[in-house]
């Protein structure tokens, strides 16, 4: 027995934790334990190659360990830190940033396998992919991060010929390969890497705000990508695995905004949202009255009602108004009505965000329902709120074949008795589209911030609520 | 100005145009109400309640000499005496079946507007008193049916035996029918429902109401929401699904009513055909009677056992709520027609609602108004049909290509990876199985997941795809300094992913809460 095979069967044993850990969290009740199975995982994982490492030091073993134990050092101080002070509505900036660190790894990774190893072309090929992907990841997980956290104009930078430049940059990418392939040279790589880095930058630079949640996904799949084609070039099937799994999450993410959003993977990864179809509408093909609605009133009608859906949306978000909607939401319930919450995939920057708000806000994850769940249930639905959502819930998707988000499945809040939607004022939502939902008999404007709308409903309800007492 | 508000003539009237809640808005439009003593005690509304919401209370004459006189019924002749010229009457005044009143208000220089003139669109529908007092009517439809049938109209399972729920088919989806299902449905009945105008299928199932549906007796979707007079092979089908749904029903609540008249739906023989004990409530009876044997204002038992009941007053037999929601149309109205909320009426008679409902003004008749453009249901658009047929065939041909192209690519992609795989060393064959493998297991995997937990998935991924870190650490020992170093930054980036990923999504987990 080598420590070498010892290593190998203890990353077997990692990577089975890791599918288990993925796997647990598919429910909330075992999600908690996956976590743990990943952690018990990794750790395994680590301790194997770190004495497998100090085995294989080229220099003095103490040096090679102080420098791992600094790296332990580095990242749980930053990592840790991070973690704790992290607020909800910004996971998707730090979740863009960790892809941006595994793409620069893979980088890394990847020129130092090209130092070291020795000459052979299915290896080459190997380390050109895995650099190619991990810059690629890296510049664009930093714009999503810029875009994310409003350091960079969230509108897609759409350049004349962009399409045309990605595809020349892949073009004479694959041509570098060949070059890289037969001299063995570092200039091919070099230049690659930094066409790769290019390439990166501008295809996220392209795509809107509102489509960062399948940017992230994606982003998410490429960093896997690059940590499996890290697993190659190392000849590391721990690391294979790992990559793999990580890639095709990302993917079925991306896979499930899209359908969520009606759109083709391609479009929204080929950016600028309407730029292309050219097919948005002006904002006046709907114009009707509208009925505006103040807190008391909606107050009173939450108190007569028996079954009440909460629509969020990222507005709500934005407001921080999930704390006071919690409160009302307890309030309600305590009154024997029914309360749940009706959330749409692509609803918030990332795919389940708005699940972590509420959760965060303390709100029962069994009353937070998805889309298919809850969309049947409308009609027998006496009140929905809506509350800093707008395209998710815009019948024109269904009704009109027209509309730029035609197709897209939204939640039918219309065909509740009542609808009241929270909104700063009559302005069109992200896709530029204009509501019909808003001028429905059945609809009633709540203008204002939503917080403050939210926590005005508050006090009235516990005003009545004393009267009747 | 001074809103008035008189008690109702009317013998048996018991409804009243405000309640103190109106009264209230209303002074908040800036108008003072005079309100007639006792004129809302019998819809349980005492004067003090009238005094305590803004009101003063007055005598008849003070009432209707002011400004603006707002009632319930067309009023009789010694009161329009008493409206002083320029005032405005707003009340129901039949104006189609009562052209000399009209002509007598106008030539008293009256203002007169009709609250059962309002036009059908949906901008009007918070004053349009039809529809409120439709809604009471069919409710109360279902009260009087429930007090005259001798069962339950929930099924019972009980230690006794079980009861089977009453059968009830409502004839008629307009908001009087469909009032009328909901109460029906509410209180256990097993509610069967039909009505000419296809569209209103889903309103009636909204309902609890099951929708008796019979393609040859229904006409097109209509284009403003009211039912047409019925061709005759239509007249016959739909008599034929009334002889049918009569035979089962335990309760039938008619609700008939084409411009204003009540068609015959429940013939004689269909009432010969029911059960004794089965009860007919006919709220065409103002207009004559949708059954044959209804007598207006009369409840009647049939030789057959069968009760017909004919009331004309069922908004009067709830006259609270019924006030109540006639005085909010008001208030509607008047919010409409005073748009500075300074107390002052003023008439723009360039709004189709004001000009619909306004049947004489300045000495002039105004009624008929000119129609109105309107649609209940949005009209269905006959020229682009071709158009998306043909659209919808080019982008299934263009689908069609694609998915050929596709195949092909695919093809081509298989076959080249096929000749790169045989050439490969088997070190890299095994690994690339290795990597098939385990992305269809983690297909499999994360399909699985909850929508809710994607974002904990994603850091959780963030966390275990810092498993690069391995390849890093592996070459940290290297003798060479730059790929030392190298390795070095990679591990410590990678590292900060494993920490930062693990315990944040451990955070974001431990908010996940169940309901306790």
């Amino acid at each position: 027995m080598t420590l070498i095979s010892l290593a190998q069967a203890t990353y077997v044993v990692a990577a089975v934790l890791f599918v288990l850990s993925l796997a647990g969290l598919s429910k909330q009740e075992t999600a908690r334990r996956g976590n743990v199975l990943g952690m018990v995982g990794m750790v395994l994982a680590l301790v194997a190659t770190v004495i497998l490492a100090l085995d294989l030091s080229e220099r003095q073993v103490w040096v090679t360990a102080i420098l791992i134990a600094l790296v332990f050092g580095i990242g749980a101080t930053a990592g840790t830190w991070r973690a704790r002070t992290v607020e909800m509505t910004q996971m998707p900036e730090l979740i863009a940033i960790l892809h941006s660190f595994v793409g620069i790894a893979a980088v890394l990774v990847g020129y130092n396998s090209y130092m070291t190893a020795e000459v052979d072309a299915v290896h080459q090929i190997e380390v050109f992919l895995g650099v190619f992907i991990g810059a690629v990841t890296f510049t664009g997980s930093i714009v999503a991060y810029l875009k994310l956290s409003a350091k960079m104009k969230s509108a897609p930078l759409t350049i004349p010929g962009r399409h045309a430049i990605n595809l020349a940059i892949i073009i004479v990418s694959l041509g570098l390969m060949a070059w890289f392939i037969a001299a063995n040279a570092l200039v091919p790589l070099a230049v690659m890497t930094g066409l790769a880095l290019a390439l990166g930058w501008h295809l996220v630079a392209a795509i809107g705000g509102g489509d960062m949640p399948v940017v992230v996904s994606m982003l998410n799949s490429y960093s896997g990508w690059a940590a499996a084609a890290a697993g190659l070039m190392l000849s590391n099937d721990l690391l294979i695995i790992t990559g793999a799994l990580v890639g095709s999450s990302g993917a079925i993410l991306s896979y499930i905004m899209c359908k969520a959003m009606n759109r083709a993977f391609m479009s929204v990864i080929l950016g600028g949202f309407g730029a292309d179809g050219g097919s948005v509408v002006g904002g006046d093909a709907y114009q009707g009255e509208h009925r505006e609605v103040h807190a008391p009133e909606v107050a009173e009608m939450l108190a007569t009602s028996r079954s009440v859906i909460i629509v969020p949306g990222y507005g709500m978000a934005v407001a921080k108004a999930q704390y006071p909607v919690a409160e009302l939401v307890a309030l309600l319930r305590a009154q024997g009505i029914e309360v749940r919450f009706g959330v749409h995939p692509v609803a918030g920057r990332l795919p389940g965000h708005m699940n972590v708000l509420l959760a965060e806000a303390k709100v029962p994850y069994d009353i937070v329902l998805e889309m298919d769940e809850i969309n049947d249930d409308f009609p027998e639905t006496d009140v929905v709120l809506v509350i800093g959502a707008n395209d998710v819930v815009n019948p024109s998707a269904l009704d009109d074949p027209d509309s730029p988000i035609a197709g897209m499945p939204v939640l039918e809040v219309w065909k509740a008795k009542q609808t009241i939607v929270f909104k700063r004022s009559m302005a069109t939502g992200y896709a530029g589209v204009q509501n019909p939902l808003f001028f429905k008999e059945n609809t009633a404007m709540l203008f204002g911030d939503a917080k403050v709308q939210v926590e005005a409903i508050l006090t009235a309800l516990r005003v009545r609520e004393g009267a009747a007492a | 100005m001074i809103i008035g508000i008189p008690r109702e003539t009317r013998p048996g009237e018991r409804l009243v145009a405000a309640s103190p809640t109106t009264v209230a808005q209303l002074t908040k439009l800036g108008y003072d109400v005079v309100v007639e003593a006792g004129a809302g005690v019998q819809a349980s509304f005492p004067d003090d309640a009238y005094a305590e919401a803004g009101a003063t209370v007055g005598t008849a004459a003070k009432v209707w000499a002011a400004d603006v006189v707002t009632c319930v019924n067309t009023p009789d002749a010694a009161n329009l005496r008493r409206l002083r010229k320029g005032a405005v009457l707003i009340a129901m005044l039949a104006p189609q079946a009562n052209e000399d009143l009209v002509e007598k208000l106008a030539k008293k220089g009256v203002t007169a507007l009709a609250l059962d003139a309002v036009p059908r669109i949906s901008r009007a529908q918070a004053l349009d008193v039809l529809s409120t007092l439709s809604n009471v009517a069919g409710y109360r439809a279902v009260i009087e049916a429930a007090e005259e049938y001798g069962g339950m109209f929930a099924g019972q399972v009980t230690a006794a035996g079980k009861t089977a729920p009453a059968t009830v088919f409502v004839i008629g989806a307009g908001v009087a029918g469909l009032a009328a299902i909901g109460a029906a449905s509410s209180l256990g009945a097993q509610v069967r429902a039909f009505d000419v105008r296809p569209e209103v299928a889903e309103q009636i199932e909204s309902m609890g109401g099951t929708f008796v549906a019979a393609p040859e007796a229904q006409q097109e979707v209509s284009e403003d929401g009211y039912a047409k007079p019925l061709t005759e092979e239509q007249q016959a089908a739909a008599m034929r699904v009334y002889a049918a749904e009569a035979k089962r029903a335990d309760v039938i609540v008619t609700t008939a009513l084409v411009r204003g008249k009540a068609p015959t739906t429940i013939t004689k023989e269909m009432v010969a055909s029911m059960r004794p004990g089965s009860v007919i409530v006919d709220l065409g009876a103002p207009g004559g009677g949708n059954c044959e044997l209804t007598v207006p204002g009369e409840k009647i038992v049939t030789d057959n056992g069968v009760t017909i009941i004919g009331w004309t007053d069922l908004t009067s037999r709830m006259p609270r709520h019924t006030s109540q929601l006639f005085g909010t149309n008001i208030v509607h109205l008047l919010t409409l027609l005073t748009p500075e909320k300074n107390g002052e009426v003023t008439l723009d008679l360039e709004d189709p609602v004001v000009r619909g409902m306004t049947v004489a003004h300045d000495g002039e008749v105004l009624w008929p108004p000119p129609p109105v453009a309107v649609s209940a249901a949005p009209a269905p658009q006959q020229a682009p049909q071709v158009d998306v047929e043909e659209r919808a065939r080019a982008a299934a041909e263009a689908a069609r290509r694609k998915a050929r192209r596709r195949q092909v690519l695919y093809g081509i992609g298989a076959v080249a990876s096929l000749l790169a795989l045989t050439f490969s060393p088997s070190a890299t064959v095994a690994h690339l199985t290795v990597f098939a493998l385990a992305v269809i297991v983690g297909f499999y995997v994360i399909s699985n997941v909850n929508h809710a937990l994607h974002t904990p998935l994603m850091s959780q991924t963030n966390a275990i795809s810092g498993i690069i870190l391995v390849g890093a650490l592996l070459q940290i020992g290297s003798a060479d300094p730059v790929v030392s170093t190298v390795a070095f930054v990679a591990a410590a980036v990678a590292s900060i992913n494993i920490f930062g990923g693990f315990l944040v999504t451990y955070r974001m987990l431990g908010m996940f809460r169940k309901d306790v």
